[in-house]
């Protein structure tokens, strides 16, 4: 067919930052398919230089609201590694228990606010308060409870306050366990119409293999915090030797840098992590991937927002074991955690190198920090999983278009939009994101 | 009565703050009762050059925010910023501690000359803002009584006494009691002292107080033996982009 195509998208909506799509398609054949990244860049690695190991979860919080305990995590891992500091049972407990509130917050925001407008055909879920108004008060009021949680456990979801290096400056008490058990059991209410209303939607038909890439762990666990890095073309790597996994380049048209491994590109998020995790799902979760038809290999992009929704129910019920568990075991509030620079030298610190690699809502996020021995940082990296997956949008938009070319050009601006969400792009976080540019149609 | 048009719009920041909107459950359908939000890029498609007020998150980075605020300042005739980024500069301003092209640099190596960049200004720093909704992220109950003040055309003043105050009426212990630097004593209330309330030390993500009670500051570091160093480095990291605001005011306090 001899067709040209334009599409231009400038500045991409209900995404996380500033991203424009620019496709063109001249007498048919594909010219230019391209994920312009204009965030603004934001300079956090230059930032961290000469600050101290235990200001830097403070700092690179800030690099995103939605996964700022995500953030927060793999700073303290990394800064943990390089200072040689190892964390409490209890503290590592908890630190899990923090990142399923924050993957069940991010993805019903995804699925629920960002997504299924799409899906319904609206352009945001403010006409839904009108039409399904119950759907959108649950998944304000799912998404609610999340943060409620977080209040209890860190004081905020947005920027937590007490989860810092060397533990918690507060604990949870008694009270307050019981507290956020009784909020997950309300969440726990909603979570069956959630997966009714999943069961619905349709999501467009587009197949590519690609490498996955997710942590990967010898033990029974479905892996967040640890572990090392692994993929479905069989890579193994300690997550020391990122490096040899990302591979980062740097292309003119995006402030976000690209990465590759065993292939041209990769996939990581919540598909990759079904992909090469599946099996240890918690039963109930386990049993919405077989009824969504999940089968090794995934390789529809569009389904990641089915693998988020998978992962809410495994989320949750791992949560609430944590949570009887900590409420059987007790508390022991004697690990509570001093701050203050390390001003009066409670955790001692040397010169060093640590890694922090965590799976945070839209996959694997790794921190990289070199330390002297005052602690003060010489050198940081931060690879974010939205960067990781920039050059992998590009390689799907590559295929797809020249196979969706008998659609309008308004059908084939919407496909592109909504292959780009699937991805849960977090743009800030990688300016280190979104508009469509068709150019020719 | 026709409700009057919002629109949320972000530059250089975590887009934290706007999400801390999605936080606030169900009487966010409330607010949206009393006004209609027109544009709010990271949840809606729908796009409008027609609003009354502007929420504006994040700091001003690039040449080219700096003509899209100006823009932005034009159309509406309302203009809050909301939170750190914006009325302060935040942790954007860290850079501003660092030579430009070194910093640039040592982030994008020989490609740095792709990434654009200027000093960090806060919004007021660049343009007229009407209201100040500070915070790191902001505290939504102050938002919501900034967003009224707003729509009721009455002014909102961001509390200009120390966290302290607030610190004191949550019975915290004193940080500096535990001999730990704390910005509580020069950073503006109106956050109900959330950090110290969850065991850590205020940052002074809300800026400066104006009349910082300087001689008691001292006093304090000195009982503890704390170096002003440590603060100094402490207040780098939230406020360093509006220190040109500080020495401007002490030069009229000095004429």
């Amino acid at each position: 067919m001899s067709r040209n195509v334009k599409v231009n998208v400038e500045y991409l909506t209900r995404v996380e930052g500033h991203g424009n799509i620019v496709v063109n398609v001249r007498e048919g054949r594909l010219e230019e398919c391209r994920l312009d990244i204009v965030e603004a860049p934001r300079f956090f690695e230059g930032m961290l230089k000469g600050r101290s190991i235990f200001e830097a979860q403070h700092i690179t919080s800030r690099i995103c609201g939605i996964c700022s305990c995500g953030h927060t995590l793999a700073s303290i891992q990394a800064a943990e590694n390089a200072i040689g500091f190892k964390p409490s049972p209890q503290t590592v407990k908890l630190r899990k228990f923090l990142l399923h509130m924050e993957t069940l917050d991010s993805h019903i925001l995804h699925i629920y606010l960002l997504v299924a407008p799409d899906l319904l055909g609206v352009k945001s879920f403010v006409p839904l308060i009108a039409t399904h108004n119950e759907v959108v008060r649950r998944a304000i009021r799912m998404k609610k409870t999340c943060n409620d949680v977080c209040d209890i456990l860190v004081g905020r979801h947005v920027h937590p306050i007490s989860c810092i290096v060397g533990g918690f400056t507060k604990l949870p008490k008694e009270k307050e366990i019981d507290a956020m058990l009784t909020l997950l059991r309300t969440l726990e209410k909603d979570m069956g119409p959630t997966i009714e209303l999943a069961a619905t939607l349709k999501f467009p038909q587009f197949e590519r293999e690609t490498e996955y890439v997710a942590l990967v762990n010898d033990e029974g666990e479905y892996p967040f915090l640890q572990g090392d890095i692994g993929s479905s073309d069989g890579l193994r790597v300690k997550k020391e030797n990122y490096k040899t996994v990302t591979n980062e380049f740097i292309v003119p048209h995006s402030s976000a840098k690209h990465t590759r491994a065993s292939r041209a590109s990769y996939m990581v998020g919540a598909l990759a992590r079904w992909n090469l995790n599946g099996g240890k799902l918690l039963p109930k979760a386990r049993a919405l991937g077989a009824q969504l038809g999940f089968k090794p290999l995934v390789t529809n992009s569009y389904l990641n927002t089915a693998a988020q929704l998978v992962e809410c129910v495994h989320c949750l019920e791992d949560s609430i074991q944590i949570l009887e568990e900590l409420k059987k075991d007790g508390i022991d509030e004697r690990e509570t955690v001093s701050v203050g620079l390390n001003e009066q030298g409670r955790i001692p610190v040397k010169a060093g190198r640590g890694v922090g690699a965590v799976e945070v809502p839209r996959g694997i996020l790794f921190h990289d920090y070199e330390v002297d021995e005052q602690g003060k940082i010489i050198q940081a990296n931060c690879i974010i999983p939205t960067g990781q997956n920039l050059n992998n949008i590009e390689h799907d938009m590559r295929k797809m278009v020249p196979e969706i070319l008998d659609l309008s050009d308004e059908e084939i601006t919407l496909r592109l939009e909504m292959l780009v969400r699937a991805y849960d792009p977090c743009i800030s976080c990688s300016a280190h994101f979104l508009n469509v540019q068709f150019i020719n149609r | 009565m026709t409700k009057p048009r919002v629109a949320f719009f972000d530059f250089a920041c975590c887009e934290g703050c706007q999400l801390q909107v999605a936080n606030m459950g169900e009487t966010l359908l409330d607010v949206l009762q009393a006004i209609d939000v027109v544009e709010f890029r990271e949840v809606m498609s729908e796009k409008s050059d027609d609003y009354d007020v502007a929420i504006v998150e994040g700091s001003i980075t690039t040449p080219h925010a700096v003509e899209r605020i100006k823009e932005i300042r034009r159309k509406a005739s309302v203009l809050i910023a909301y939170g750190s980024c914006a009325t302060i500069g935040g942790v954007n301003g860290m850079k501003n501690n660092f030579n430009l092209d070194d910093i640039r640099g040592s982030v994008y190596g020989e490609q740095a000359r792709y990434f654009e960049t200027i000093p960090t200004r806060a919004i007021h720093q660049v343009v007229l803002v009407d209201y100040f909704v500070n915070g790191c992220p902001v505290y939504i109950p102050e938002f919501v009584k900034v967003l009224k003040s707003a729509l009721s055309g009455i002014p909102y003043r961001v509390p200009d006494h120390a966290v302290c105050v607030e610190c004191k009426l949550n019975e915290n212990e004193c940080m500096y009691d535990k001999g730990i630097t704390c910005l509580g004593p020069v950073t503006k209330a109106g956050c109900n002292s959330w950090c110290v309330n969850n065991g850590n030390i205020c940052y002074g993500c809300r800026g400066m107080v104006t009349n910082p009670a300087v001689d008691g500051q001292k006093d304090i570091l000195e009982k503890h033996k704390i170096p002003l160093a440590w603060v100094e480095n402490k207040m780098n990291m939230y406020n360093k982009a509006c220190e040109p605001d500080r020495e401007a005011r002490l030069n009229v306090e000095k004429r």
